[in-house]
């Protein structure tokens, strides 16, 4: 299938291995625009996956104590020039079960193109969920990307997610995620985005923070160079006892590029704590002259800093 | 001629002078202990040497090997076979302590630079050079690094600080082995029993060099303590033969 093979090509071009879609031990599935090119079940994980006018609606679920050790790979993009593609997306992470998730969202060759992807992630008591998503959008920035998110950590359950745009274009991204964390719960978002060109990025991700002793943390890397613009909005809430959470916000800028930070935090319970840090500018003096105290040059010194911190 | 020949060395910042006339010179393979309270000067002494950004000095020259660095960028005079250690190095994100020691040496195993700071390469080698790592494991790292550049000439800003009792030993064997690699040390220090394992030593006070000499002669002037921080002028001068 045409659409399957380019998506397995440029995953394999970026460093992937596209025997994960052959192997039967590794659930998966594939869509481009909306067509549904490829998927497999395997015990413990079920999908059910249409196709939409304009996209795929799902629901994957991973069943209760279910613990599945190979990551469950999520291959979704646009294989033409145009062309929009809305995932709708309900994924369930039973009591007690655990996952990893790769999600690789491609989109190599467009030239004007919309991916939306609206999803509710329900991880239930003491579930653990890693969700790491890659994004390949292209070298021409024609892509407009409008991920969101509802996510509920139930009591005692750990949610990783980890957000990467990195390689080529960005075009324009809108994050928008939320994430509930229940009792003793932790949930950790990480986005890290390299903008070029015109690039316009908007990341915003709150964390409510609603049972007891919960943790969250919001951890934003960007680099930005070019006329690239982007806007980080990070926001902690804490409301109940023993509850901690931080918001960690690192922007590189370069060149005309426009960075802007926007920690929010609001804390309703006097044993709750949330902190933030937030640095936007340059790279920083003393990391650049330590390299080059080791004979890199400022321009070899700047790219690997960067290159570190979206890593 | 040797190796470092500082004359005359001028550095004012905002209207102070940081550093006044300063003349010291370093021979090869020597270590040389540069003793002074805090705020004497010897930091920024460490990066005019290095060329560090904002700290070109006023007056003065200081070859390198016969070359004159007043003109040259940080990563030329690095190139050239002089380094610096910081006394707290700078932390790197998604950067492994394996990747940090072969900095700029991509064929360079880092294994026996981990071990000759007392570090086990299978432990440390993934790590990353950022905030996970203790103050002491940093400074490790830094020093590890430094000598897989196999520098000419190397300068340690305050090594020792912030390094439990026990290991100060292990470190000055590691300072040891910069001089037994063919290079000389810039030893800073505050402590005068790290200054005793130099070869020459000098001090530093108010930005002037008030003495230089045998290292236990320097370390017990620097000990009786008339020297907290001054301008310079208050202190004895007190110059042994070399």
């Amino acid at each position: 299938m045409r659409e399957l093979k380019i998506l397995t090509d440029t995953f394999q071009s970026l460093g992937g291995d596209p025997e994960v879609f052959q192997d039967r031990h590794i659930a998966h599935m594939a869509a481009s625009g909306n067509r549904l090119v490829s998927q497999r079940e395997i015990p413990g994980v079920t999908i059910d996956a249409q196709e939409t006018g304009n996209g795929i609606t799902n629901t994957i679920l991973i069943e209760k104590g279910k613990s599945i050790t190979l990551p469950i790979h999520l291959c979704l993009g646009i294989t033409e020039q145009t062309g929009i593609q809305h995932i709708q997306t309900r994924l369930i992470v039973e009591e007690g079960a655990s996952a990893s998730f790769v999600a690789h969202c491609l989109f190599p060759f467009v030239e004007s193109g919309e991916h939306r992807m609206d999803a509710t992630l329900e991880i239930k008591e003491g579930a653990h969920v890693r969700y790491h998503e890659s994004h390949y959008q292209g070298t021409l920035g024609g892509m407009v990307v409008v991920p969101r998110a509802i996510v509920s950590v139930g009591a005692g359950a750990q949610y990783f997610s980890d957000f990467s745009l990195v390689k080529g274009r960005v075009g324009q991204l809108h994050i928008d995620y939320v994430v509930q964390v229940d009792a003793s719960a932790v949930a950790e978002l990480t986005s890290k985005v390299f903008g070029r060109g015109s690039d316009i990025i908007h990341i915003k991700e709150k964390i409510v923070l609603a049972g007891e002793y919960a943790r969250g943390l919001i951890k934003t890397r960007v680099a930005l160079e070019h006329e690239a613009q982007g806007e980080m909005t990070g926001i902690m809430e804490a409301h109940a006892k023993g509850a901690r959470g931080h918001v960690d916000c690192r922007e590189i800028i370069k060149d005309r590029a426009v960075g802007r930070a926007v920690p929010i935090v609001q804390v309703t319970h006097p044993e709750a704590k949330v902190t933030h840090e937030a640095a936007i500018g340059t790279v920083d003096k003393k990391e650049l002259e330590t390299l080059m105290a080791h004979g890199l040059d400022s321009e070899q010194a700047t790219e690997l800093i960067v290159s570190g911190m979206l890593q | 001629m040797p190796l470092v020949d500082i004359q005359h060395l001028t550095f004012e910042i905002a209207g102070n002078t940081i550093l006044r006339d300063l003349t010291l010179s370093i021979e090869e393979q020597e270590i040389h202990a540069l003793l002074g309270a805090n705020g004497s000067g010897k930091s920024t002494l460490a990066y005019v040497l290095m060329g560090c950004d904002g700290f070109s000095p006023s007056r003065g020259t200081m070859p390198f090997k016969g070359i004159d660095l007043g003109a040259l960028p940080m990563f030329e005079r690095a190139r050239l076979g002089m380094t610096l250690a910081w006394q707290e190095p700078a932390r790197f994100e998604g950067m492994t302590v394996s990747n940090y020691i072969r900095l700029g040496k991509p064929g360079v195993d880092p294994a026996p630079y981990f071990t000759k700071v007392g570090l086990s390469p299978e432990t440390y080698g993934q790590r990353f050079v950022d905030t996970s790592l203790s103050g002491g494991e940093r400074k490790r790292i830094e020093l590890a690094a430094v000598l897989a550049m196999k520098p000419r000439f190397a300068i340690l800003d305050e090594p020792t600080a912030g390094i439990d009792m026990l290991s100060v030993q292990d470190m000055m064997n590691v300072i040891r082995s910069f001089k037994e690699g063919g290079a000389s040390v810039l030893l800073i220090t505050h402590q005068e029993t790290i200054a005793l394992m130099a070869d020459h030593a000098s001090q530093l006070c108010g930005g002037r060099i008030i003495a230089s000499g045998h290292p236990k002669d320097i370390a017990d002037q620097y000990k009786k303590g008339s020297c907290i921080r001054c301008d310079g002028e208050r202190c004895l001068p007190f110059t042994t033969a070399r």
